[in-house]
């Protein structure tokens, strides 16, 4: 637990220094010195931070109570829907068609009112409930079920895929009055202030880092408390936990409950940043990537699959730009070697060599995190 | 039996004479008083030299004539002028009929018109053609089909009939009434009298309308029965369409018991439909009813190897461009051994390193499937590839006036049950499937007993791989063959394995018949995309009761396994 804490002690700094430097970079240092940080990169910088709360949100419940949900991508992408609905109704007049309450696309449908799930979503304390609460009560009804029939393991992973593809469709469809294929986009701003300004970026990269540390607080707040220890023992032998007399169930669906609403919050906050939320994100394969992430950085660790989310999204924004033909040989054949190779992530390897060398976990995560800062910060200018 | 066919088409041809004759007379009076009926060859000759500087209105005339004679002879001149091949030659004023009259042809290859016999070719400049319009063609095409509707080839008098009927008049009446007192063929003869029943309708004796009612209520086609639904409408000035009380009253009863039987067979066809859909479910799901059912092992990349089949069938298909259907049927073993190939180097070079962890498996599987989706890009591009369909697998089958079936969907329904039935019988009755089954069953105990559970693992899943290759070559029939030919089915065959019953063949059939079958059922109400979620709500909810499937595995081995 101990060199736990300080790795985990070394990745919060890590984000409070993002928090701090990405804005001094991007808004102090003028754009023509090398240390400039471009908006561009900082937006990906926020991108990278919310997959990284869903990598928190998958590890929590994969690494340490044992569910492999394959449908983290639709929380996630639910809360994105919620922020999105909340950021069309900002858009008022100044869309296309200028309808001061109807979003464009159902102008264009013909809709001539306001569905009654739309209502509430001009305020923003009315979205946030929703972003949280919505995947909650989805993955609420569907854990109650799912647990109490003791759906575990593959089975559970199968039908989260399912659910989720389910879901994909249903939000293809244009009748349902999420904006069918195109989804959500053109938005203006956020409580007032302007998506496009730099400065709204800034403070959206701030309100990420700070999500991102509070979520792994939270999350290892959880994992440390006696609900974790019987996560782990959950993972580890369900049937012996469940005869010294513990409720299996109920331990699983608030952990997955809790789970779900952190992925919808990270969904939340990726869609102003990104500017876009369209039925492509239910994508089964969002899911299982974000698995893959966990299983890069380290499952079972937080900080690592955290880690293992950036890490692996920078070698995705680099391979797509630099060989794109590239990418999905260098993903299938990370799924094919971490598996493999790695059972226990980069974490794995680190704690390795950390008992050969007598170091600590930290500074392995100090040099990912410097890496990646750095060759962000010189690439992606 | 050949002696017996002969004596058949002896009154057959005899009767044919007598309906010639009744043509003869029937015509006779109409038109031909001022000119005599031909007598003999000379005279066709001559008549035919006519048409060489004969009016539109004359052609009609002469064509009338020479058709009147009934001598089916006479049906390839007629057929000739109706496609433009009849052409006369300058140089002695003769008809001939030209075997093709292609615009790249300079010399044109000529046909006696009376003998048929091949007389010579000329150059086209010789030649000219002697024209039609549109309405000597009508005419053409109903003389035509009169000679056809007593052709040896049922197909042929079926279209000749549903000519005939295009354009009814007494003549014609009469001859499709003489027609069907002697038609062997069924079909040909239910057209004839629909034909006759539609016209009946319109006769002013009502006895005979009553009659035509009670012979059209047999038949289910759309077009009687909005004939029949349109005598029960009232006109402009509120009289009803029929003025007869009684001939209405069986009118409505008549398209009651059409809409019934329509009604039924319209159940029928979308149960057909929806085998169909479940025969493509079975096919996807049954090789990972082996690869996950039988080994537990979550093969993500299952899709890909059906991809592997599809793009497999394209090769085959490129390879032999003048066989396409021979190429469908070789691709069938290609397939298998290049997934089935496939499928062992996979378990050979990851899968065996991961038995126990299935969430692994998953993962790496995964990753597999991905790479061979790029491989497939590069190799073949990311675009569609278009595979043929052959001939004897398009088309329907005409069952009757209200359910007609496509041949395609009825060779998936075949094919998928020929692919399970020959999976079942290498799992029970073979040394390969006793392997298989003992491995699965206790991998321990069957290692004791000498067998190479290594090699038998890489060969079931060989096998499981190798049927998602056929299964692929399916695929091909029925959508596009791209690189997401198997995402798009792998949640499919997951679901349908987990709602059989993992580790029961059976209950992939039965599950993927089933699920196909919702789904047709529903579509109508909720569109296609809402009767999918529909499908996969349900078996979410499903699974949730029944955590095993439709047929849950007993006994020790389930236990072991879960």
């Amino acid at each position: 637990m101990i060199e736990q804490d300080r790795a985990g002690a070394a990745f919060l700094v890590l984000v409070v220094a993002v928090a701090i430097a990405a804005p001094v970079l991007n808004q102090f240092v003028p754009a023509s010195s090398p240390f400039h940080l471009s908006t561009y990169s900082l937006t990906l910088i926020g991108k990278y931070m919310c997959y990284a709360m869903l990598a928190l949100a998958v590890d929590l419940i994969w690494g340490y109570a044992g569910i492999l949900s394959l449908g983290h991508a639709a929380f996630f992408a639910l809360g994105g829907y919620a922020m999105g609905m909340y950021l069309m109704r900002q858009i008022g007049p100044r869309g296309v068609y200028g309808d001061p309450i109807l979003p464009d696309f159902m102008v264009f449908l013909n809709w001539q009112k306001l569905p009654w799930f739309w209502v509430g979503f001009n305020h923003f304390w009315f979205a946030l409930i929703v972003i949280a609460a919505v995947p909650a009560a989805l993955a609420l009804v569907f854990g109650w079920f799912a647990f109490r029939s003791r759906v575990t393991g593959v089975y559970f992973s199968i039908m989260t895929q399912a659910l989720s593809y389910a879901l994909m469709l249903a939000f293809f469809r244009n009748d349902m009055g999420f904006g069918g294929n195109n989804g959500f986009t053109d938005f203006k701003d956020i409580l007032g202030f302007d998506l496009h300004a730099d400065r709204t970026r800034v403070v959206l990269v701030v309100v990420t880092a700070a999500a991102l540390a509070a979520s792994y607080l939270a999350c290892r707040a959880i994992v440390a408390s006696r609900a974790g220890r019987l996560f782990r023992a959950i993972r580890d032998a369900e049937s012996r936990a469940r005869f010294l007399g513990y409720r299996v169930e109920s331990y699983k669906l608030w952990v997955f409950v809790f789970s779900a609403s952190l992925a919808g919050i990270a969904g939340a906050l990726y869609v102003p940043q990104v500017g876009i939320i369209n039925p492509s994100e239910f994508a089964p394969i969002n899911s299982i990537e974000a698995v893959i992430w966990v299983a890069v950085g380290g499952r079972g660790t937080l900080f690592g699959a955290a880690m293992g989310a950036v890490l692996v999204n920078y070698a995705k924004t680099y391979f797509t730009g630099a060989l794109p033909e590239l990418w999905l040989y260098a993903l299938g054949a990370l799924f094919v070697l971490v598996t493999l190779f790695l059972p226990r992530g980069l974490v794995g390897l680190g704690a390795r060599r950390r008992r050969a060398v007598h170091g600590a976990a930290a500074p392995v995560i100090w040099a990912l995190g410097s890496h990646v800062g750095v060759s962000l910060g010189s690439k992606l200018k | 039996m050949r002696q017996l066919q002969y004596e058949n088409q002896n009154v057959l041809g005899t009767k044919l004479q007598v309906t010639w004759l009744l043509l003869a007379v029937i015509l006779c009076p109409a038109r031909a008083l001022a000119q005599p009926p031909l007598s003999d060859v000379g005279d066709v000759r001559l008549v035919l030299g006519e048409l060489r500087e004969a009016s539109f209105v004359e052609k009609e005339r002469i064509v009338e004539r020479l058709s009147a004679r009934g001598d089916p002879s006479i049906r390839p001149v007629l057929s000739a002028l109706l496609e433009d091949r009849l052409f006369v030659r300058e140089s002695d004023h003769l008809i001939f009929i030209v075997k093709s009259a292609d615009d790249s042809l300079t010399s044109l290859e000529l046909i006696d018109p009376v003998s048929l016999a091949g007389a010579g070719s000329a150059s086209r400049d010789d030649l000219t053609k002697i024209g039609t319009n549109n309405q000597l063609r009508k005419r053409l095409r109903a003389l035509v089909a009169r000679f056809d509707l007593s052709g040896p080839d049922a197909a042929v008098r079926l279209a000749a009939v549903e000519e005939i009927l295009r354009s009814l008049d007494a003549e014609s009446l009469a001859l499709l009434r003489a027609r069907s007192t002697v038609e062997p063929d069924a079909g040909v003869r239910e057209q004839i009298e629909i034909g006759l029943g539609l016209a009946a309708l319109d006769s002013g004796d009502s006895r005979a309308r009553l009659d035509a009612i009670a012979a059209l209520t047999r038949t289910l086609r759309p077009q009687v029965r909005n004939r029949l639904a349109g005598l029960l409408e009232r006109t402009a000035d509120g009289g009803f369409a029929e003025s007869d009380e009684r001939v209405r009253q069986a009118a409505a009863q008549a398209v009651h018991a059409i809409d019934r039987w329509r009604t039924f067979y319209g159940v029928v066809e979308t149960l057909f439909f929806g085998l169909s859909v479940g025969s493509v479910l079975v096919l996807v799901a049954v090789g990972l009813a082996i690869t996950f059912g039988v080994m537990g092992v979550i093969n993500m990349a299952h899709g890909e190897l059906m991809m592997l089949g599809a793009y497999t069938t394209y090769v085959m298909q490129l390879a032999m461009p003048n066989h396409i259907g021979a190429a469908i049927v070789l691709a069938i073993p290609a397939a298998f051994l290049v997934a089935g190939v496939t499928g062992v180097i996979l378990e050979r070079t990851i899968i065996r390193f991961l038995y126990g962890r299935p969430l692994e498996t998953l993962l790496a599987t995964f990753g597999v499937s991905l790479v061979l989706q790029q491989l497939v890009r590069s190799v073949f591009s990311a675009n569609n590839r278009s595979v043929e369909t052959p001939a004897w697998m398009s088309g329907t089958l005409q069952i009757n006036g209200a359910l007609s079936i496509t041949v395609n969907r009825l060779c998936i329904i075949l094919f998928s049950l020929i692919v399970f039935a020959i999976l079942l019988f290498v799992l029970k009755r073979t040394r390969l499937g006793l392997d298989i089954r003992a491995v699965s069953q206790n991998r321990a105990m069957a290692q004791a007993m000498g067998i190479r559970t290594g090699w038998v693992d890489a060969m079931t899943f060989g096998l499981g791989s190798g049927i998602a290759g056929i299964a692929g070559v399916a695929l091909s029939q029925f959508t596009n063959v791209g690189p997401n030919l198997g995402q798009s089915y792998i949640i499919d065959s997951f679901m349908v394995v987990v709602f059989g019953g993992v580790g029961n063949l059976w209950g992939t059939l039965v599950g993927g018949l089933s699920m196909g079958v919702v789904d047709q059922l529903l579509e109508p109400y909720a569109g296609a995309v809402l009767a999918k979620i529909f499908v996969l709500v349900a078996l979410i909810v499903f699974i949730q009761r029944w955590p095993r499937g439709l047929f849950p595995q007993t006994g020790r081995a389930a236990e072991t396994q879960a």
